[in-house]
């Protein structure tokens, strides 16, 4: 259990942050900044808590992206969940969930109100839920990237195997990949080299990625969430930059392997199939969702209870879009901590621990404190 | 055949309440003030003023590593008196029993507000019970009050906390409200401990120092975080910066911690006591506590700026060298933890 604190060892850290400094110094001189992208929320947490950016070298920037799989569901999807919760059904969630806005309510109103709203750390926790009220259907709410689709996706042959029939999954799975596809290709974003998610890769693999390196010249570093992964990602990507390559490189390869993780991957291809899907903020991109085939319908909450998920209404003022997108910064939003705090939020990307906006308010730097 | 779980009827005022009060509450609390069960205790005190505080536990579940709720009541309602600066004498203490908690149970948690309330040299002085039919509690629910002698010596007053004060922690952090969230997600084996305990010892030994002790807190509910931010809220000249690398963290902690990704610093102690001083009696008052069981961890936290954008904020210095601000904790979902 201790081999974590080398990845946070303070003067490790602090010689890095300072080799960054005089790299950037020696080679951004000119004006000439970059802007990196950090594609998974769980960076966007790690360099808010360790007051990453405060630490970086002038000219070097870090926006995020759309990595925080709460803040991408739609509106539409939570009406549907709060519906199914309204008609007596079970709901089993992660806890981020609960306090999303859909439409008109979040699934912690519809609890109030008497929904039956259980939250787990667990995906197998709904095993036992399921297996213990046998007379009632059971639906957990089945989002996330890649990461989080493995041990969910994972439950359909788990409840087959136990015999567990009320068990449904009420799916909006969706995949990386595809989403940097549409920023790369979005005229307004100039992104100099992405960071790429950590556990994503350690399903997908890291060669997921050498299309952006090989094709559009984005130079791609993987690293792991700890403090000292974050900042030899950064140099990674900085010394790419300055010697002109552009390559796929694996940091995080105490995880993260070239394939990936074979017994997922296969399992997606057993048990799902692509489709298009909305994305809060981005809207519809191609084949960037996953979704249970039809051999497995009967696991299929949609299709199980016949709802169908909409695309909902969001606030008006909201700049999640935006935020998701990169292309703002949480506090230019004017809503932020004014009006949208994580105790009263207005977007989903307040809600999440992973959020932007929630990463940006809870670990706010000495500097941005004005706000 | 007796019945092994606790009965409706144990509430009831006849017979089988007797029974209750005999076997749960007699013959382990009997022999001080409860001797003949009065309806109230007389308690002779030396001192002029008393220092009194109560608290409700109904933590779930009621074990948990480290302790069980019966420790954590006694515990509870002791530090508060003990850092409020009261030496503390008696406990009351009230139980509340669903119809059908194992007397297994019962048992093992009031011998352990036996034990606690010895080993802390306190005496349960008066009682009750009640017993809810099933459904109406989570097993067992228990109050305890708590009064204490005003120690003369103590001078406490937020409000004479001033830049350049040092903050001190005596122990490591966080561990009973990880503790608990572990033995939630089962995950307790080899994980963390709860710290449960009476900080008394602790109090006692920076009472040399009193003069130049300004404050004092448990931080329970909310953990460091919380009662830090309470420190400045409002403060227009002074502000707090803690050192996020030397905070005192078990490792089972923090692994847990890290795997639920909870911050320790929000997270609740049942042990530990949080001590701002003038900076020239820190190092004597670690000196103190560092000799005391389980003071081996006390650490030195950070301590109070006059730095302008610091004002009633408390910021961490992280490992890269930057700084974040450590806020009020939100309303998070976490279950019941005291
Ligand atoms: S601050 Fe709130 S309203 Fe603004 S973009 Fe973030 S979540 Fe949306």
């Amino acid at each position: 259990m201790k081999y974590i604190e080398g990845f946070r060892e303070p003067r490790a850290a602090r010689a890095l942050v300072e080799k960054l400094r005089l790299l950037g110094q020696s080679s951004l001189k000119d004006g000439n900044g970059v802007t990196f992208m950090e594609v998974c929320g769980s960076h966007t947490m790690a360099i808010a808590r360790y007051a990453i950016r405060e630490a970086l070298p002038e000219g070097v920037a870090l926006v995020s992206g759309p990595g925080c799989p709460v803040c991408v569901t739609p509106a539409g999807y939570l009406d549907a969940a709060i519906e199914l919760a309204r008609q007596g059904v079970i709901m089993i969630s992660f806890g981020d969930m609960l306090h999303v806005p859909g439409s008109r309510s979040s699934l912690a109103r519809a609890r109030a109100a008497g929904g039956d709203i259980r939250v787990v750390y667990s995906a197998l926790d709904a095993l036992q839920i399921a297996a213990a009220e046998p007379q009632r259907e059971c639906v957990f709410l089945a989002i996330g990237f890649e990461t989080t689709t493995a041990p969910v996706a994972g439950l359909v042959p788990l409840a087959d195997e136990r015999k567990i029939g009320n068990l449904s999954l009420l799916t909006s799975f969706k995949t990386i990949p595809p989403a940097m596809d549409a920023l790369i290709a979005d005229p307004e974003l100039r992104i100099d080299g992405f960071m790429c998610p950590a556990h994503v890769s350690a399903i997908i693999g890291a060669d997921a990625y050498l299309p952006y390196a090989r094709q559009h010249g984005i130079p791609c570093v993987v690293a792991g969430f700890e403090p000292l992964d974050i900042l030899l990602g950064i140099e990674g990507l900085l010394r790419q930059i300055i010697e002109g390559r552009a390559e796929v490189e694996n940091q995080y390869s105490r995880v993260v392997t070239a394939g990936g993780n074979r017994r997922a991957q296969v399992l997606f291809q057993r048990l799902l199939e692509p489709e298009d899907a909305l994305w809060r903020g981005l809207g519809v991109i191609p084949a960037s969702g996953l979704r249970l085939k039809k051999a497995y319908s009967s696991r299929d909450a949609a299709v199980r209870f016949g709802v169908t998920i909409g695309p909902g209404v969001e606030h008006a003022a909201c700049c999640c879009g935006d935020v998701i997108k990169g292309k703002l910064n949480p506090a230019a939003c004017p809503l932020f901590a004014k009006v949208c705090t994580p105790d009263d939020p207005v977007g989903p990307c307040m809600v999440s621990a992973e959020g932007s906006c929630a990463a940006a308010y809870k670990f706010r730097d000495i500097r941005q404190h004005a706000y | 055949m007796k019945p092994d779980t606790v009965q409706l009827g144990h509430g009831g005022g006849g017979r089988l309440s007797r029974e209750l009060i005999n076997m749960a509450v007699v013959s382990r609390f009997g022999d001080g003030p409860l001797r003949g069960l009065p309806d109230a205790a007389t308690l002779s005190a030396n001192s002029g003023e008393v220092v009194f505080s109560t608290d409700s536990f109904v933590v779930s579940p009621l074990e948990f590593p480290g302790g069980n709720i019966g420790h954590l009541a006694v515990h509870g309602s002791i530090n508060d008196v003990a850092v409020a600066g009261g030496w503390p004498r008696w406990l009351s203490l009230a139980l509340i029993l669903e119809e059908g908690l194992p007397f297994a149970v019962l048992d093992r948690v009031l011998d352990a507000v036996r034990d606690a309330a010895a080993k802390a040299d306190v005496v349960v002085a008066t009682g009750d019970t009640k017993v809810v039919e099933r459904g109406k509690c989570d097993g067992l629910y228990i109050n305890t009050a708590c009064i204490g002698e005003r120690v003369e010596d103590w001078r406490l007053d937020a409000a004479a906390v001033r830049p350049g004060d040092v903050i001190l922690i005596s122990g490591t952090l966080g561990d009973h409200g990880m503790a608990i969230m572990a033995a939630r997600n089962g995950m307790a084996a080899g994980g963390p401990v709860s710290d449960c305990a009476s900080v008394y010892p602790f109090v006692d030994a920076a009472l040399p120092y009193a003069a130049e002790v300004r404050f004092m807190r448990d931080p329970t509910r909310g953990g460091v975080a919380a009662v830090l931010n309470e420190m400045v809220e409002g403060a227009t000249s002074a502000g707090i910066e803690i050192d996020e690398t030397c905070l005192p963290l078990a490792p089972g902690t923090q692994a847990v911690a890290d795997m639920l990704g909870l911050d320790p610093l929000y997270a609740a102690c049942e042990g530990r006591v949080l001590l701002v001083c003038a900076a020239g009696a820190a190092d004597a008052i670690l000196g103190a506590w560092s000799k005391l069981p389980g003071g081996a961890q006390a650490a030195r936290l950070g301590h109070v700026s006059a730095e302008a954008p610091l004002a009633g904020l408390v910021a961490a210095l992280t490992v890269t060298g930057g700084r974040r601000i450590v806020d009020l904790p939100g309303g998070e979902i976490l279950p019941r933890i005291c």
